[in-house]
């Protein structure tokens, strides 16, 4: 195991040492006192344990293949981008721009995200990646949504907040969203459909919101208590006529 | 100014704290939280503006003035005092700092209107009128002098550089301030130079900002009309004439001020009930020309406030967080955890929606 104390380091530094020690073997990182530093875990390519006491700064997990880490923090924007393989669990909110352009990997906030989560998000026959917040969105949820899955799920939702906000799959033509609850259709995109769950979603379910909820401590059934919904789109090229009519 | 400087394409850092106790604390902490976000800058500009450094001079207007040349000083000084008392007038101190390259001549003054300039026509001006009208005749007519801010009991620190040594360089560790903001730059579209750097000031508002504001042509001729000029060369320039049009000339709550620059889409209008619906629309129809259109995230400041926007849409981040007596808003979470670990309260800003700490009554400042 190797323990840094990552306190007033600069980022690069951190990285490098990181990086140089899982070419070396080791596979098991506690981080402390991180704060700000940002690619954490970028280029990592193989299964190593990292967790990271603090809050990591942008694009944690950016090009990430393979490394699960561990937030004991609330983390800032542009986890996962463009993420190749891998899990980040975050013990608390997470920024704009979540899962940027990501095609594989699970994502797992336990809190709120904000804007544009899951944008340009993408799949490619078993590279199905996942992203799973707990607590509410901003706007723009699986903007361009390609692929992929993605689950929302408002346990903090207070009587009367939305669970995530306008444009709501805009542009969407792949993937699928799963909600917890309702959303009000004004907020949905034009290119997708509320439906209701089958056998193939119950399983995703079980596998993603299982592991989900372990990750958090949390109770499935309890969580799976209220009806969910999945949102998927009625087009797979929404702009394929746009300039041959 | 000179026309020398190169384009650099290339996001800016943000970061401000607030006492809302009016509690004086140094320069230091907003440095190192400026300095965690580096990477958010280019050194191509940073700046700080600072409320209740100037306790013996608290009601005296402070000019604090950057000066290309001896021959711009001097042309502004004879208008200066033609105008006002000077009470003081010095080099505003500085310390040789590595990264800090050939700064201009930075001089601050402390002023008092002469009664008698305030008099037009028989009537007498507004005292902050007057302030306004000699800071645009400043920037706009005696070449090479720009006024960096010109507030009471209030300043602004800015130059070419990464925020952390322009804040070095100008000796904040030295002063004490209630409200601290500051600012990375990584200029976009516009020149990297000592007056263009941020805050930009007008009376006791400050503005530092990330992002652009695209509607920046429509904006300036709005503000022309009513006598403000916009000579800075820099988008940001437009939001702290709008506060100081809008709020301290049109007394337009600032809640509102902030939702006439950022406005409710009409179609959230149109679920509104009937007398928000009108209140919206009105305030879109007088102030289209006002409204601000492009990604930013900014921090506007004046002796009793501290209020953080985001655009509509939330295309540039902002984290707010108290703790006891202070507010905190940051371009990220960790330049706020990295002056106060422990936090009270933490969240991210949500897109149009105004954030604003105020002064506590009777707080003594």
């Amino acid at each position: 195991m190797m323990q840094i104390d990552a306190r007033g380091m600069y980022y690069r530094d951190l990285n490098k040492m990181i990086k140089e020690a899982a070419w070396a073997g080791e596979t098991e990182f506690i981080l402390d006192n991180v704060n700000g530093q940002r690619y954490i875990g970028t280029g990592v390519d193989r299964k190593v344990n990292i967790t990271i006491n603090g809050v990591p700064g942008n694009d944690l997990a950016a090009f990430a293949n393979g490394p699960v880490i561990t937030v004991n923090a609330n983390a800032q924007d542009a986890i996962g981008n463009t993420m190749n393989d891998g899990l980040v669990v975050v013990h608390g909110l997470a920024g704009d721009v979540l899962g940027y352009a990501m095609r594989g990997g699970r994502i797992y906030i336990k809190d709120d995200v904000g804007y544009r989560v899951g944008i340009h998000m993408k799949e490619y026959r078993r590279q199905v990646p996942v992203i799973i917040a707990g607590g509410r969105a901003g706007d723009f949820f699986g903007e361009y949504m390609a692929g992929g899955i993605m689950m929302l799920l408002g346990l903090n939702r207070k009587p009367g907040q939305p669970l995530a906000g306008d444009y709501l799959g805009t542009g969407m033509h792949g993937g699928v969203i799963y909600l917890r609850g309702e959303v009000a259709a004004y907020r949905l995109g034009k290119e997708v459909a509320v439906f209701a769950l089958d056998d193939g979603d119950e399983k995703t379910l079980q596998k993603y919101l299982g592991e989900f909820c372990d990750c958090f401590g949390l109770d499935y059934n309890q969580v799976r208590e209220e009806k969910f919904c999945k949102l998927v789109p009625v087009s797979h090229r929404p702009y394929g006529r746009l300039y041959a009519g | 100014m000179q026309q020398e400087f190169e384009r650099i394409p290339s996001g800016c850092a943000i970061s401000g704290i607030m006492s809302t106790k009016g509690r004086r604390m140094n320069g230091e902490a907003i440095i190192r939280s400026i300095a965690l976000m580096h990477e958010r800058s280019n050194g191509l500009g940073g700046g700080f503006a600072a409320y209740g450094i100037y306790p013996d001079f608290k009601d005296h207007y402070a000019f604090h003035m950057i000066y290309h040349s001896e021959q711009s000083k001097m042309d502004a000084e004879a208008f200066l005092e033609e105008n006002f008392i000077i009470d003081r007038s010095e080099p505003i101190p500085t310390r040789v700092t590595p990264g800090i390259t050939d700064p201009p001549i930075l001089w601050r003054y402390f002023l008092q209107i002469k009664p008698k300039r305030l008099i037009v026509f028989g009537r007498v001006d507004s005292p902050r009128a007057f302030v306004v009208n000699a800071v645009m005749t400043i920037n706009n007519s005696i070449p090479g002098a720009f006024v960096a801010s010109s507030g009471q009991n209030m300043g602004a620190f800015k130059g070419v550089g990464f925020p952390e040594d322009i804040g070095r360089f100008y000796r904040l560790d030295e002063y004490e301030a209630y409200i601290w903001t500051s600012h990375g730059r990584f200029p976009t579209n516009t020149p990297g130079w000592w007056g263009g750097a941020h805050p930009f000031c007008l009376l006791d508002w400050s503005v530092v900002h990330n992002g652009e504001i695209s509607s920046y042509g429509i904006n300036k001729r709005y503000l022309e009309m009513f006598g403000y000029c916009c000579e800075l060369q820099t988008d940001t320039e437009v939001v702290a004439y709008l506060f100081d049009l809008l709020h301290r000339q049109q007394k337009v709550p600032l809640r509102l001020v902030c939702q006439a620059l950022a406005p409710p889409f009409w179609k959230d209008i149109d679920m509104m009930d009937e007398a928000q619906r009108q209140m919206y629309t009105a305030i879109r129809q007088v102030y289209g020309p006002g409204m601000l259109n492009g990604p930013f995230s900014f921090v506007v400041a004046s002796s009793r406030y501290m209020i953080g926007l985001n655009d509509r849409i939330k295309l540039r981040p902002m984290t707010c967080a108290v703790k006891d007596d202070l507010v905190f808003m940051a371009s990220e979470e960790s330049a706020i955890r990295e002056i106060s670990p422990d936090l009270d309260r933490v969240w991210t800003a949500k897109a149009g929606e105004p954030i604003i700490a105020e002064l506590e009554e009777g707080a003594a400042v």
